[in-house]
Parts: structure tokens; sequence; C-alpha cells
């Protein structure tokens, strides 16, 4: 396996979102417009990364029966690390994410990845998995965000191009899963299949 | 590759990681905690300055109660006169509570608002941050309960989110009434009135 390809597997074939569909509970809940996934995107890429290293240079050292508790355990601390630097130095960031910055902890992808990858790989392997799948959900859930916030709101990354309110189901909930589906629907036809 | 799970190496495993993790964290926890604090001064300071009018010095805050609902309120004070009052808001909107910075002059006039936090539904509610509506309130003085079109007032209420409009004003009319009792002890003539409860509210919501 090349080191290239290792880096560009989590782009399309193990897309956390649309191709692995793991991470599903921020993917849905902070999607509400295209910064919002950019920025949850980023925050779960920094867990990845740094949990992906520490996880692949613990593992030998960690019996295992006890090898999730301790992933666990790295994981969430990465997380609170990132809670408390976003509050001091980007607290307007942390305002938007706020509650789904925690749940960064449960993610499956992050754990998933720490399971399946890191936790047989060395560290440089593990770095560049991290990164790679990092992009891609950054990437997917980005798209996501996009295309409901030009449904929903009538605008891109905040800027405005259609005047008025827009499908207003897109900005809730029920957008979110609709959503989703169709882009997972165009992904496998017209993404995977190559 | 892994190591043998024996007792004694999974307790001895567990308690060096969490050790070394919980040694992170109180690092970090230290690094971060005066960022942290200046941030959250330096957000409520912009949001103060942003509804009263520039150039008073901002107070350290202070509490004062009307009727049954209780306030955190800053003066801000230029030439040793109060020219505005920057109060705390709180009132439940449609999904939570909603908090707002009111700026009111001390004649009464709303000068601006400003969302602090809310849970409004987002697209629908949470277009109260927004300026197209925050700005209905810029220069009213109320002598009644400020209302929307929908309940005979003036305000526009934000589409679909006639609940978060009603909550937003009675908000900002609480403020206002606090202000007029603040002024009030210095005045006494702006007596008699009383704060509209939130109770009143639901029950309209209701019929």
């Amino acid at each position: 396996m090349s080191k290239w390809s290792l880096l560009t597997d989590g782009f399309v074939k193990n897309n956390p979102v649309f191709a692995l569909v793991l991470g599903m509970c921020p993917t849905l809940a902070t999607t509400t417009s295209a910064m919002n996934g950019l920025e949850m995107g980023l925050a779960t890429m920094f867990v990845l990364i740094l949990s992906n290293v520490v996880i692949s240079l613990l593992a030998p050292a960690v019996p295992d029966k006890v090898h999730i508790p301790v992933y666990i355990v790295v994981i969430a601390t990465f997380v609170t690390v990132l809670q408390l630097l976003m509050q001091a130095y980007v607290p307007a960031v942390y305002e938007t994410l706020g509650l789904f910055i925690p749940l960064i902890v449960v993610n499956c992808i992050v754990l998933g990845r720490a399971e399946a990858f890191a936790g047989k790989h060395n560290a440089g392997e593990s770095a560049l998995d991290g990164i790679g799948i990092g992009i891609g959900f950054t990437l997917s859930l980005t798209v996501i965000g996009l295309v409901r916030e030009i449904l929903g709101s009538g605008s891109a990354f905040g800027w405005k191009f259609i005047p008025g309110d827009g499908i207003l189901a897109f900005v809730m909930a029920p957008g979110a899963f609709l959503a989703l589906g169709y882009l997972m629907v165009l992904f496998n036809k017209f993404v995977k299949k190559q | 590759m892994a190591a043998k799970s024996s007792l004694k190496n999974m307790a001895l495993c567990l308690t060096l990681v969490c050790f070394f993790c919980a040694a992170v964290l109180g690092g970090v926890y230290a690094m971060t905690k005066a960022p942290i604090e200046d941030a959250k001064q330096q957000a409520l300071l912009n949001s103060i300055g942003m509804v009263v009018p520039e150039g008073g010095e901002i107070s350290e805050m202070m509490t004062g109660e009307f009727g049954s609902l209780s306030f955190e309120y800053y003066k801000s004070v230029a030439d040793s006169k109060t020219v505005a009052y920057a109060v705390k808001s709180t009132v439940i909107g449609f999904g939570g509570p909603l908090e707002l910075m009111v700026g009111v002059l001390t004649d009464g006039t709303v000068y601006a608002t400003k969302v602090l936090s809310h849970s409004e539904t987002p697209g629908l509610g949470a277009k109260c941050t927004e300026e197209g509506f925050a700005s209905q309130f810029r220069g009213l003085a109320p002598e009644k309960k400020i209302s929307v079109t929908k309940d005979g007032g003036d305000i526009d209420a934000i589409t679909a989110s006639t609940i978060t409009s009603r909550a937003y004003s009675l908000a900002v009319f609480n403020a206002v009434e606090l202000v007029k009792s603040l002024q009030g002890e210095e005045l006494d003539a702006w007596s008699g009135a009383t704060p509209a409860s939130e109770n009143n509210e639901n029950k309209e919501e209701q019929k």
C-alpha cells in the first residue's frame, strides 16, 4: 500500500460519511450551513490525527482486554484539549459548535479508525490515515452543509445570492436526512464506481 | 504484538494512561484558564458596547429587581452621568431560554439589542440574531407592551417564528421597564408599571 493511497483512501474509497457511513450524529446535526460543516470537519480532523498517532504508539504496550477503554481515554483527552483551546482562542466558533465538540468523543469514525487502522499500523501511516479520513469527513460535511445552506437559506458560506427565505425544511432536521440521502445516492452512482 | 492481558498488566496500563491523560488535561486547563476568562469578558464587553452609545465608560455588573424578575445590568457613564443601561434580559423562547443584551437610554428609549444566547430553530427563530429583525427595536420608546403585528403591535414577526418574535419583544420590554424603574428611583416619574410576566404570555399563545 503506497503512502499516497493511505492518504487518498479517505477521500472516496473510505469516505467516512458516504462510504463507511460513520459519525452520522455530527454529520446530520452540525451541517446547517457550509461553514458549520467545515468547522466541525476540521475539529474532528484535529482529534482524529492526534488520537491516531498516539494510539498507534501506545497499541503495542496495551493489553488486548483493555484496549477500548485506553483508546477512549486518549480520544476524550484530545477532545477536551480541543474544547478548551477553542473556548480560549476561537470563542465564536465554539459558540456555534458548542455541544457537538464533546460529542466527538463518541464519533464512531475516531474510535473506528483507532480500532481498524491505528492499532495495527505505525505512527506515520496512522497520521496519514488520520489526515485522509479527516479531509474526507471535512469535505463531506462541507458539501452537505453547502447543499442545505443553498436550498434552505439561499446562500453559500454566508454569502446570500437568493433574497428571502429558502426551503426552510432543509435547515432543519428532515432536510439533513434528505440532503444526506440524495448525496449518498449521487456519490455511489458517480464517484465511487470509478 | 499486544502485551499479555494479565490483571497486573491491565491495571498498570490503565493507571499509566489515565495518569498521563489527566496530567495533559491539567496542563492545558491551567494554560487556557486565563484566555478563556478573557474571551468571556471580552465577549460581554463587546455585546455591551454594541447596545449602548459609544464613548461611555462601562460600569461593573449590578443587579436589579423588577417585579418578580431579577436582572443583571451595566451602566454606561459619560462625564459622571449615566447615559444608558445595558440590561441582560432572559425570557423563554421557542426552544429554550433566549438571552438578550438590551441597551436602553435613560429616557426609556431602546438604543439597540443583541442576542447573547438562544436555542431557537436554525433558519427560523434563529433569524432573531439578524439585523433586519433586531433593528425594528431601535429607537422604540414603549409606553405599553411591545407586540408583533399579529397581536396588533408594530413589530414584524420573523416568518414562521411568532413565538420567538413575541419572546424577543417581551425581553426588550422587560428591560425597558427595569430601566424606567431604576430611573424612577431618581425621578419618581415612572411609577405604577408592572412587568409583563411570562405566564401571561404563555396563556396568550395557547388561545
